[in-house]
């Protein structure tokens, strides 16, 4: 493992007017390039820990160590500028515009106006955004939007580490769903090092390397993979929090390429009826998959078969549905239950033929 | 019909236009106290609300301040400091009426300032300054734009109750329009309290105006296309509109 870019020592944080730690003695350490999220119940100091590792909040004891320097030996200011910072709200400066609020760390770090605006372009790219988008003020985008502005323009100065508290919280499911492919798809390319904290479990089993689920005074009930907290819950704190569908939730994490497709009954056009016929039966189903040159055609059935010399007197069917190996197993449950069959059809892109899956294999992967 | 043809004629009257009581001097002594003491109680109600709005430290200054302005006797603090200032230098009256106009200016400033700055929303201030903005740039980039427009009516009021209270200057000896009124009071010579009356109203007017299109002009921008009323961009209570109900 590389060295840790966030560590947390034995961190404790009383506030003034509480006798009860908001923190208790929490350590943690963050790889270079790992995204690490923590949830856990209201309260329990989520973002409290958070705001100690860019001193909005100093710890009462204990330390924590930034890229290896202790935090409390850095100015706090150039502390800062270096972790890109997203709250739920969000904060955008409500008297600039998106182009103004984007340059807003690159401003203070003194960039000149050219390398200010060619980086601006370069984040309009990276996320995508609307270039009308740039002169308008945050009040005139809508929620989704403002998020994405947020996480650019924490992102605009390139620095190293993002503390994310909650910052898809505030918009709709499906909202939420885009901006998560979106991180996703973003933090393959820049590699942070990121801190992100939600209430949702299974944004957290999407988007984590490793998930710290926290229990009140930011004790640490379990620090692992998303996988393994669902093949292997600690205690029972941990598996209420994880909730029901563990089963469906780990599927939802494996990749039909990372396990062994079945063979299934396949013929090429170019046999005859007979030949389909028997391999059919070999399988016990009633419709083979028409396979050219490795080419997925489509299906045919026996009935069609038995009237037929060869297999090319028969159209073969198109498959309403197959899966691919970028598909989650979850998405091939899905095809399993709704086909007529019970089969899911693996084919790669460009309708390479794999294999199929069927409800017997996918609950074997689960149960082993 | 009578009344109101004797004030036009006073006001037109060449001779109340020229020489040292004429209309034009008494008019700019009037203004020129208005704009010191306006001044001078900005110049510590700004400052003074500025930071008790950004450290939140000492707020019940402000809060106690505002409401306190609201109910200040002008007219007794002139008659408290007649006394212990006639030895004082400058024309008769003047130090007694400016003391009490500068500490009327200084509660609508300060409340408003303290409003407009610590009004800003939170969580923006917190996002400035988790991205590393100074304390100092919190203010000046952030806090001090949003709260131009309050702080500028915050202006706006001291301004216009300083010119309209200044008339009480000339009870104590000192000069500006009020001296008009209370003159005509003295002689029964009604043309000329009704015309002093006028001229206060109108210059209180008038300051109103010019503060009200300022207030405009120094409004952030935070919609690209204007919009009907969107000059008004601060969450938060205006304790403006409550001061300037009780003057
Ligand atoms: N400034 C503060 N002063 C006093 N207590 C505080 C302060 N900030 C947080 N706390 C307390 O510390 C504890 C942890 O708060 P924190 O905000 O870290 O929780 P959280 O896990 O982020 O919760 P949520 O999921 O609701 O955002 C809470 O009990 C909270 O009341
Ligand atoms: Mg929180």
């Amino acid at each position: 493992m590389p060295e840790a870019m966030i560590r947390l020592e034995d961190v404790t944080k009383r506030f003034d007017s509480t006798d009860q730690s908001a923190v208790e003695g929490l350590s943690m350490e963050v790889a270079d390039g790992e995204t690490v999220v923590l949830v856990g119940p209201s309260g329990c100091g989520k973002t409290t820990t958070m705001k100690m590792i860019n001193r909005l909040v100093e710890p009462t004891s204990g330390h924590i160590f930034v890229d290896g320097t202790d935090v409390l030996e850095q100015d706090a200011v150039r502390l800062r500028r270096g972790i890109g910072y997203v709250i739920q709200s969000i904060g955008l400066l409500p008297h600039r515009t998106v182009a103004q609020n984007m340059a807003t760390v690159p401003k203070l770090e003194g960039w000149e106006g050219g390398r200010i605006e060619e980086r601006i372009s370069e984040l309009v790219s990276i996320f995508d955004l609307d270039e009308r988008m740039l002169e308008r003020y945050p009040s005139e985008l809508s929620g989704g939007q403002r998020q994405r502005v947020g996480v650019a323009r924490a992102l605009a100065a390139d620095p190293p580490v993002m503390l994310m508290d909650e910052p898809f919280g505030a918009v709709d499911p499906i909202v939420r769903e885009r901006l998560q492919d979106q991180f996703l798809d973003i933090q393959r390319r820049l590699q942070k090092t990121i801190v992100f904290v939600t209430h949702d479990i299974d944004e957290a089993i999407k988007i984590a390397d490793r998930i710290a689920i926290l229990n009140v005074g930011g004790k640490i009930e379990q620090f692992a993979t998303p996988e393994e907290i669902l093949r292997q819950p600690a205690n029972d704190f941990v598996r209420k929090f994880v909730g029901v569908e563990r089963g469906l939730k780990r599927l939802a994490l494996m990749k039909v390429e990372e396990i062994r497709v079945e063979d299934g009954p396949v013929t090429a056009p170019g046999s005859s009826s007979k030949d389909a016929l028997e391999e059919l039966a070999r399988f016990d189903f009633d419709w083979i998959s028409v396979v050219e040159d490795g080419e997925l055609l489509g299906w045919v059935d026996r009935s069609g078969l038995e009237k037929a010399e060869r297999v090319s007197d028969v159209d073969p069917r198109p498959f309403s549905a197959y899966v691919t190996g970028e598909s989650t197993l979850r998405e091939a449950l899905d095809s399993i239950v709704t086909s007529r069959t019970q089969v899911a059809v693996v084919a790669t892109e460009g309708q390479r033929y794999k294999g199929i899956l069927t409800l017997e294999k996918i609950s074997k992967e689960i149960v082993t | 019909m009578d009344l109101f043809g004797a004030v036009w004629t006073w006001l037109t009257a060449a001779e109340n236009w020229s020489g040292s009581a004429g209309i034009p001097v008494r008019l700019w002594e009037h203004i020129q106290m208005s704009a010191q003491a306006t001044i001078l109680g900005a110049l510590i109600a700004f400052p003074a609300g500025v930071y008790i709005g950004h450290k939140r430290r000492f707020e019940f200054v402000a809060v106690t301040v505002g409401n306190f302005g609201r109910a200040l006797p002008s007219f007794g603090i002139l008659g408290l400091t007649y006394t212990f200032t006639l030895n004082w230098p400058g024309n008769i009256g003047f130090w007694p009426t400016f003391i009490a106009l500068f500490l009327l200016a200084i509660p609508p400033i300060l409340a408003n300032t303290y409003v407009g700055v610590k009004g800003v929303d939170a969580d923006t201030v917190e996002a400035a300054r988790g991205m590393g903005m100074r304390e100092g740039e919190v203010l000046t980039r952030l806090e001090l734009p949003l709260a131009t427009p309050l702080i500028v009516s915050g202006l706006r009021l001291a301004a216009v109750q300083v010119v309209a209270t200044a008339t009480l200057g000339a009870v104590a000896g000192w000069g500006g329009l009020g001296r008009f009124i209370v003159d005509g009071f003295s002689v029964g010579d009604d043309p000329q309290i009704v015309g002093g009356a006028l001229l206060v109203a109108l210059l209180a007017v008038a300051t109103e105006v010019g503060f009200g299109l300022l207030e405009r002009v120094v409004t952030p921008k935070t919609r690209s296309q204007r919009s009907a009323g969107g000059r008004r961009v601060l969450p938060g209570p205006a304790i403006g509109s409550e001061a300037g109900s009780a003057s």
